[in-house]
């Protein structure tokens, strides 16, 4: 099993950049994408947060109601049953303002990420930056990937642009599954659509589980958001933000292991 | 390289979403900003009446499948002197008026009611605060009484008003536009899992338009208007939660 140090760069056809120049990393369509969509993942948190107050239960099937047993209670995470109002759009109690944040911005994200997706194979970026490779994967990789964050080392100096594997399932994970996921069982979730594709209702096994798998997929992004907004800062927020504004991006100064 | 400490890390999170939802609750009493966000309903509205089919059905299901108990919300009980008499007597003298663009006004009894021929469903309720529960349906199509009183060409929405009355003291209404009316799963229930509808549930009558949310389903359903605007009836955006909470008005969402 070959598994890939600092030692021992993989194949490159362009010589690696050294540290301290500056690359082109994200193209227009990425940076678009990116703060649009960020926008509309906090607004789609703090206003689904607020709708989920307005019955604080989730359950699996069909039907659920305050006489059936729900398999996720709010007061069991936070005191009053609430989720607290710094979490939530609005921050005090107002359902129908919260669907209407939810509602605007559920369009502005879907339209978004199909917008990105088609961009993402136009230009290829899906496939040269995010498509994992099956070595990727060996666990002796992710081993070493892990060793790597945890030291704070996040780029392979022989291809400081490329993706790690970590940051490649995170990704994936969340443009290709979590948020596809949130956009389908929200749509599962309207009566309108439940009349015109009862296929959804059954995909997800009715509409009280597709509430369940939106709040599931909205927990995932949450924390994906976390994770990322942490990352970002121990790897230099400043070059990091910068790259997603401007496109360009500064290579690290390589440290020593 | 600084290492920040999970404290501050977290502390900063924390900071920053407050200052966002902050900034998002300034921005949601601002008129010019709610009016685009407010767009976004007739959006999803006007997608939803491009794309599906309008006479889609909604789900039905079977006997097995029903909630075991049917909860009740909104008004449990109009309690008013008049709906008090009338539950008193089993509501023999209430009537149902159907006017406004129509050629014939008239009003129909609940026996009238339930000599039509009757349409029973069992689907699934959902209300707009996230629950549902599935219950058998069973009453007369709207279609029917909008066709014996003769709707205009003119009527493009019909309005339910209720005898319950809510937020100190307003009646509740609401409406639905004509591709709903006349949907053959928009019905006037009479009756709830086999038996006579309860008052917590809307007696003797209530709405059931099966591809909204709950609000949209009236109770103690009093009085049917055929109208071609909704702005001159009370406060103008076609529901009682319309107008005092800016809940949508299409409620397939």
């Amino acid at each position: 099993m070959q598994v890939r140090t600092d030692a021992t760069p993989v194949t490159d056809a362009a010589p690696a950049p050294n540290g301290g120049s500056m690359i082109r990393k994200h193209a227009l369509a990425t940076r678009l994408w990116h703060w649009t969509n960020a926008v509309a993942i906090i607004v789609m948190l703090g206003s689904g947060f607020m709708i989920l107050n307005a019955h604080p239960h989730l359950y699996w099937g069909d039907y659920g109601a305050n006489f059936e047993q729900p398999w996720f209670r709010v007061a069991w995470v936070f005191e009053g049953g609430r989720i607290p109002g710094w979490l939530t759009i609005p921050s005090t109690y107002n359902l129908a303002l919260a669907r209407r944040w939810h509602l605007f911005f559920a369009l502005v994200l879907a339209f978004a990420l199909t917008a990105y997706m088609i961009a993402g194979l136009v230009n290829r970026h899906f496939q040269r930056d995010l498509a994992i490779r099956r070595a990727e994967l060996a666990p002796a990789h992710l081993a070493h990937d892990v060793r790597e964050h945890l030291a704070l080392r996040f780029h392979d100096p022989a291809r400081p642009g490329a993706y790690n594997i970590l940051q490649k399932l995170s990704y994936v994970g969340v443009i290709f599954v979590a948020l596809p996921l949130a956009i389908l069982t929200g749509l599962t979730m309207s009566p309108g659509i439940n009349a015109a594709a009862p296929w959804m209702l059954d995909l997800f096994g009715g509409r009280q589980s597709a509430r369940s798998l939106h709040f599931i997929a909205s927990i995932a992004i949450a924390a994906f958001l976390v994770v990322h907004l942490a990352l970002v800062i121990l790897a230099g927020p400043v070059n990091e933000v910068r790259s997603m504004i401007t496109g360009r991006w500064r290579v690290p100064q390589e440290k020593q292991p | 390289m600084t290492i920040l400490t999970r404290r501050a890390l977290l502390g900063g999170l924390v900071a920053g979403a407050g200052g966002l939802v902050s900034g998002c609750d300034a921005l949601g009493q601002d008129e010019t900003f709610r009016s685009i966000l407010f767009k976004g309903a007739d959006w999803h509205q006007w997608t939803q009446r491009a794309l599906t089919d309008r006479n889609a059905l909604a789900r039905e299901f079977r006997p097995e499948q029903m909630s075991p108990v049917f909860r009740t919300n909104g008004t449990r009980n109009p309690n008013t002197p008049t709906y008090n008499a009338q539950a008193a007597t089993g509501f023999v003298d209430w009537r149902v008026q159907v006017d406004g663009l129509v050629a014939r006004p008239q009003s129909f009894s609940i026996a009238q009611l339930l000599s039509m021929p009757q349409r029973a469903q069992i689907t699934r309720h959902d209300c707009v605060e996230g629950w549902s529960a599935i219950g058998k349906w069973q009453g007369p199509r709207l279609a029917t009484l909008l066709d014996a009183a003769g709707l205009s060409d003119r009527a493009r929405y019909i309005v339910f008003h209720c005898a319950d009355r809510y937020a100190g003291g307003r009646p509740y209404y609401e409406s639905i536009d004509l591709v709903d009316a006349f949907h053959p799963q928009t019905i006037l229930a009479l009756g709830l899992n086999d038996q006579r509808l309860g008052v917590g549930h809307g007696a003797p009558v209530r709405l059931r338009v099966e591809r909204q949310l709950g609000y949209k389903h009236a109770k103690y359903v009093e009085r049917i208007e055929a109208v071609a605007d909704l702005a001159p009836i009370h406060g103008g955006k076609g529901g009682l939660w319309e107008d005092i909470a800016d809940y949508e008005w299409y409620a397939g969402i």
